[in-house]
């Protein structure tokens, strides 16, 4: 039998490029435009919630690897905007503007960064571990403030959307194609890693790492393996939040925008594969709809996370689904 | 030199003592019975062993490699498997999720610990919360055996279980060690089915050991006075 959680899950999924198509239909550009960046922000979200929902790492500091994804196409695609070499010795290498090639920089990069940041910060547990993530996100935002030659506080603009074989990129519906397609992609694969021996002794290390030791596995380890992942898959989604605005700036790095990447998969639900999705749609379409009405619509977001918190505790998900039905 | 040799172990909890000298030998394919009235320093023992309790002192050596200095899963990965007291299932997890998230290459996989106990076959896909007492049981005994180990080590494994699901673990750990050949150090207060299933044993008193040999050898008179039976 079909859970009730897997329903919601295939109708959110179905919901996303059905506004698309009826967007398109009706030519409102902009709403095509929104739901591609609720892919973008959702996508960040699974990325966060894979170490924060399978592996229980309340990370504060993952818009240092969303601002790194997002540098990543910055800075690539204005060397080859500029023609001018991003290096030249002791290899020449060159700007480019071909999407693949920017989000395996973006994934590799954020990789790396959050190989750097798990290894220390993951000697750290509860409020520590908060705190060292949250102060390397703000180093880093810190540091893109004070880097001139990429804008500094100002941020870089791109003039040309980055191309993908076969695809026309400026058109809003083959864009959100793209972004939709690689959110497909990524929840494949989250959903895929819950249920792999790897995420159930990640789940299992959350609940009592001293009995994962017994059974020869290191919680170490495999809380460094989920915080890398999940970096990378915050990373990619910089990428394509900086390709979307055809921006970067060091907002991207901001404590903010850590804080708005946890509101998603806690308001969605946590450890739920669909919850940043149901979040990051929840929050755009709040954004509009509440954002026009009065500049302090994060008043009323803050109140329905406070309600969140204290009565769905699976976010949306878990309200409309009930308790987890061991992984459906 | 044995397969499971402590000699001289001590063991510290801060600054409180827990064990004054405790030596143990267990040859391979061996059943080793560890017993001592309550608080006796069975269960600090098996921490010793497991690397769980790390502010310790003497010599625990298995399958010629010495445990005393590596962490805790790289003591697990030389072959030891524990079934702990109070069993510890992870509760969120499904049967065979719990079964399969530790599992390590060698002869024991799902359908082989389902063969053992075939109620976890039937739970499945129930999450180990919702097993009963005995069924939880079974499934920490499958989940050590899933690691593929050389040495189980079971620690009050049939402790508040009903009577005829004792007698289901018992007839189990007889099987392991009739047709597994499986190395066993069991810690259990049934001194009758200890005495049925193993071959050698070994009692803790005050944190020291006190009376080793073969079960066989266990006078009643020395059951009595370090037991209380």
């Amino acid at each position: 039998m079909i859970q009730r959680e897997t329903l919601i899950n295939w109708a959110l999924f179905a919901l996303l490029p059905a506004t698309a198509l009826i967007a398109l239909w009706m030519d409102e550009p902009f709403i095509i435009t929104l739901a591609t960046k609720v892919a973008i922000l959702a996508l960040a979200g699974v990325g966060l919630n894979i170490a924060l929902g399978l592996g229980g790492l309340v990370s504060l500091g993952h818009a240092a690897f969303f601002g790194i994804g997002g540098y990543a196409m910055g800075i690539l695609a204005s060397h080859a905007q500029s023609y001018a070499p991003l290096m030249q010795t002791p290899v020449l290498i060159e700007g480019t503007t071909s999407m693949p090639v920017i989000w395996l920089v973006a994934i590799l990069a954020s990789a790396l960064a959050a190989l750097a940041i798990g290894a220390l910060s993951l000697r750290t547990t509860g409020v520590y571990f908060i705190m060292i993530t949250l102060a390397f996100g703000q180093m880093l935002y810190y540091f893109a403030i004070s880097w001139p030659a990429y804008g500094g506080e100002d941020g870089l603009s791109i003039y040309v959307r980055n191309g993908f074989p076969g695809l026309n990129t400026l058109d809003p519906i083959q864009f959100f194609a793209v972004a939709f397609v690689v959110l497909a992609a990524v929840l494949f694969f989250a959903g895929r890693l819950a249920r792999a021996p790897f995420g159930l002794a990640l789940a299992a290390a959350r609940q009592n790492p001293e009995r994962v030791e017994t059974v020869g596995l290191a919680p170490y380890r495999l809380r460094l393996v989920a915080f890398v992942l999940s970096g990378a898959v915050t990373g990619l989604a910089g990428a394509l939040f900086a390709d979307l605005n055809r921006f970067v700036s060091p907002t991207m790095f901001s404590w903010q925008m850590s804080g708005e990447i946890m509101i998603f998969v806690i308001l969605g639900g946590v450890g739920r594969l669909f919850g940043p999705v149901a979040g990051a749609a929840l929050f755009i379409l709040l954004e509009h709809v509440l954002g026009g009405l009065s500049d302090y619509w994060h008043v009323y977001l803050g109140g329905l996370l406070l309600l969140v918190v204290l009565f769905a505790r699976g976010g949306m998900i878990g309200l409309a689904a009930g308790r987890e039905v061991a992984h459906d | 030199m044995s397969f499971l040799q402590l000699r001289g172990v001590e063991a510290f909890y801060g600054p409180s003592q827990a064990l004054f000298g405790v030596d143990l030998a267990l040859e391979e394919g061996e059943v080793c019975a560890l017993m001592g009235r309550n608080g006796m320093g069975k269960s600090s023992t098996i921490k010793v062993i497991c690397r769980l309790l790390k502010e310790a002192r003497g010599t625990v050596e298995f399958a010629g490699q010495d445990l005393t200095r590596l962490p805790p899963h790289r003591a697990a990965r030389t072959g030891l498997g524990l079934v702990p007291e109070g069993r510890r299932c992870f509760a969120p997890l499904t049967v065979h999720e719990n079964l399969i998230a530790a599992a390590r290459p060698g002869p024991w996989d799902f359908a082989r610990v389902c063969k053992l106990f075939p109620r976890l076959g039937e739970r499945r896909d129930q999450v180990a919360a919702s097993l009963s007492g005995g069924e939880q049981q079974m499934l920490a005994i499958g989940r050590a055996l899933m690691t593929n180990p050389r040495l189980l080590i079971l620690d009050e494994a049939t402790e508040g279980l009903a009577p005829v699901v004792r007698q289901e673990i018992w007839s189990a750990l007889a099987t392991l060690k009739r047709e597994a050949g499986l190395s066993l150090l069991v810690v259990d207060k049934s001194l009758a089915e200890l005495r049925a299933v193993a071959d050698r044993a070994v009692i803790l008193e005050r944190g020291s050991t006190v009376w080793a040999g073969p079960m066989g050898d266990l006078a009643a008179s020395v059951a009595d006075r370090y037991l209380g039976v």
